[in-house]
């Protein structure tokens, strides 16, 4: 496995609404396995940014790649090989556990056989073998969202994007969720998360923070600290989201 | 095409699984069609008619157990002047008052014809022109030459339920269609899974279609369940060809389909939907489709936009089609409107459903 391979690829990307530019100008790269912190206050632009690298918007202008695949031409290629979560805990509440897991399979077109196999094996680690016949919409918040990570992950993407995806749980949750990021970027899965909580933004390889559109540093949360003489990345936050000049 | 399947069957447990929903869809149709059938009925029966004139004159004792004959009618008592009945009306005693003149018989033998009054309550007129329409159905039978002969073409008994069973059909399949497939997608967007849906490789006509496709078949189910009670039940008969009338509530459905994707468009939360289906198609449904009121006689502005309705255009077709029993060639007008409000309504809905996204 190659380390240094660049798995996102962004170049100049802009993002216009009508005189208002949401981004603007922004480059980086991820690096395969990388635990990727995308940070910035709300109207920053960061959703607008993780729509473009998911395949949901066109950018006004620059580019880029998300696996190889070029965000403006190759939209349906990326979707097929990315895994996505959102803040609002998404999954079909009133379908029972293993009826999501072969929904999600069958829309990646998994065969049967794999589903069945994925889901067994899936049940298994996250020691919810017990509650497959459990409705989604009655299990409590912690165990939603460890499913709907792995439901995110079930067509073996190459980047999974976790959009704030530990709202609204408590810490020790939280923490437990964090082990599973943690399991999968080992696998070599790479992770783009946009969280508000910074303790979380201390977890990232690197975290970039963005403001008013453009990413105002990017580095890893040591180099962060030391450049911008905080204590933590809480303090480095402040700091840079506070040069914001529009609302 | 895996995909596809995986995302019908989820459409159908989110169906089966909410007992609402299934309530909802396969049994207000039953509701609805007995409701109509016997409660909602514009039909009266068992009206209580006064007849006023002498009992002894053989003529009037005849048209009086003729009348008392007619199932819908029968006779209280007879009167000798039109006092008595004044007062018994004002009391709500009695429905009808027919009054033959004096010496009703020897007028009929000598001078070829007698006059005969008949005196509705008109404090309520839809019920009284209905009482004194079937009065005057068995006096024409009566006296041949008094009274023009009226036959109803399509419907002699002039039964309402031939007028209300294609119009609950186009009720239901409006209802059904528009509004659980306009709610089931607000709902995705509601609950945030449509955002899965979207960064998934199904594309957003994917999405519609296999949204579509199990109220499609709902639909079907409700048509056979109306059709079914209709004929068996309310004996309303089923004149021209299925398969017509099939194809006519195929187009319908679809253009109810666009007009739920329509509503999802510009509607965030499921009570919106549900407002807007309800206000919004239902509403204008009953009121402009002829249902209940007949467009002939709307102010003409009204007449117009009765014309965009499209449930006026199916239930004109489903009546010409079940009742008069014609084909093709004599609803192709109706069709060809209800074509093109149908594509004309997919289209614009899958654009602004692609665009919003």
């Amino acid at each position: 496995m190659n380390e240094a391979k660049d798995v996102i690829v962004v170049h100049e990307l802009t993002k216009k609404f009508g005189n208002f530019t949401a981004v603007d100008h922004i480059s980086f790269q991820v690096r395969q396995g990388e635990i990727f912190g995308f940070l910035g206050a709300n109207g920053a632009g960061k959703t607008t940014a993780m729509k473009i690298l998911c395949g949901l918007s066109l950018p006004t202008s620059g580019g880029g790649t998300v696996n190889g695949f070029d965000l403006c031409r190759e939209q349906e290629k990326i979707k097929r090989n990315i895994g996505y979560m959102s803040q609002k805990f998404s999954l079909y509440a009133d379908l029972k556990v293993w009826e999501n897991i072969r929904l999600f399979g069958g829309i990646y077109g998994l065969s049967s056989k794999a589903i069945r196999e994925k889901s067994e094996a899936m049940l298994r680690y996250l020691d919810m073998t017990d509650l497959r016949n459990e409705l989604v919409g009655d299990l409590p918040l912690g165990w939603k969202q460890k499913l709907a990570f792995s439901i995110a992950l079930i067509h073996e993407p190459a980047i999974v994007f976790l959009d704030e995806p530990t709202g609204g749980v408590d810490p020790e949750t939280r923490r437990l969720f964090w082990e599973l990021i943690y399991e999968t970027a080992e696998r070599g899965t790479t992770i783009f998360v946009t969280t508000h909580y910074m303790d979380e933004a201390e977890y990232c390889d690197r975290v970039s923070i963005m403001v008013d559109g453009v990413i105002a540093d990017l580095d890893t949360p040591a180099a962060l600290k030391e450049r911008h003489q905080a204590a933590d990345m809480d303090a480095v936050f402040r700091k840079l989201a506070y040069q914001a000049k529009r609302e | 095409m895996k995909a596809f399947f995986s995302f019908i069957r989820k459409e159908f447990r989110h169906i089966f699984r909410d007992k609402r929903t299934i309530l909802i869809v396969l049994v207000m149709p039953v509701v609805q069609i007995v409701l109509f059938g016997f409660a909602v009925s514009t039909e009266v029966h068992d009206a209580r008619v006064d007849v006023v004139g002498d009992a002894a004159d053989p003529a009037v004792r005849r048209i009086v157990e003729q009348i008392d004959r007619n199932p819908y009618l029968h006779v209280a008592a007879v009167y000798p002047s039109v006092g008595d009945v004044a007062g018994r009306m004002r009391k709500g005693d009695t429905d009808v008052a027919v009054c033959f003149e004096r010496g009703y018989d020897g007028r009929l033998q000598h001078d070829g014809g007698a006059s005969v009054r008949v005196l509705g309550d008109g404090s309520d007129p839809n019920t009284a022109q209905m009482i004194v329409n079937y009065v005057n159905g068995v006096l024409q039978d009566t006296e041949a030459a008094a009274f023009p002969r009226v036959q109803y073409m399509y419907n002699p008994s002039v039964l309402s339920s031939y007028n209300f069973v294609p119009g609950v059909m186009g009720l239901i399949l409006m209802l059904v269609c528009s509004m659980m497939t306009a709610i089931s997608i607000v709902r995705e967007k509601e609950n945030g899974t449509m955002e899965l849906l979207l960064v998934s490789p199904v594309r957003p006509v994917g999405v519609i279609i296999s949204k579509a496709i199990p109220y499609l078949a709902l639909s079907l189910v409700n048509l056979a369940t109306i059709l079914l009670l209709s004929r068996f039940v309310l004996g309303v008969p089923l004149r021209g060809s299925l398969l017509l009338l099939l194809f006519v509530s195929a187009l319908f459905i679809l253009a109810s389909l666009g007009l739920g994707l329509l509503i999802s468009v510009i509607s965030s939360t499921q009570k919106t939907a549900l407002l807007i289906s309800g206000m919004g198609l239902t509403m204008p449904t009953m009121i402009f489709s002829g249902i209940i009121f007949p467009c002939e006689s709307m102010p003409v502005v009204l007449q117009y936009f009765s014309d965009i309705i499209p449930a006026k255009w199916y239930i004109i077709m489903v009546k010409k089609v079940m009742i008069e029993g014609v084909g093709f060639a004599y609803i192709y007008p109706e069709l060809l409107m209800l074509l093109m409000m149908t594509v004309f309504l997919l289209v614009v809905s899958v654009r602004l459903f692609k665009r919003r996204l």
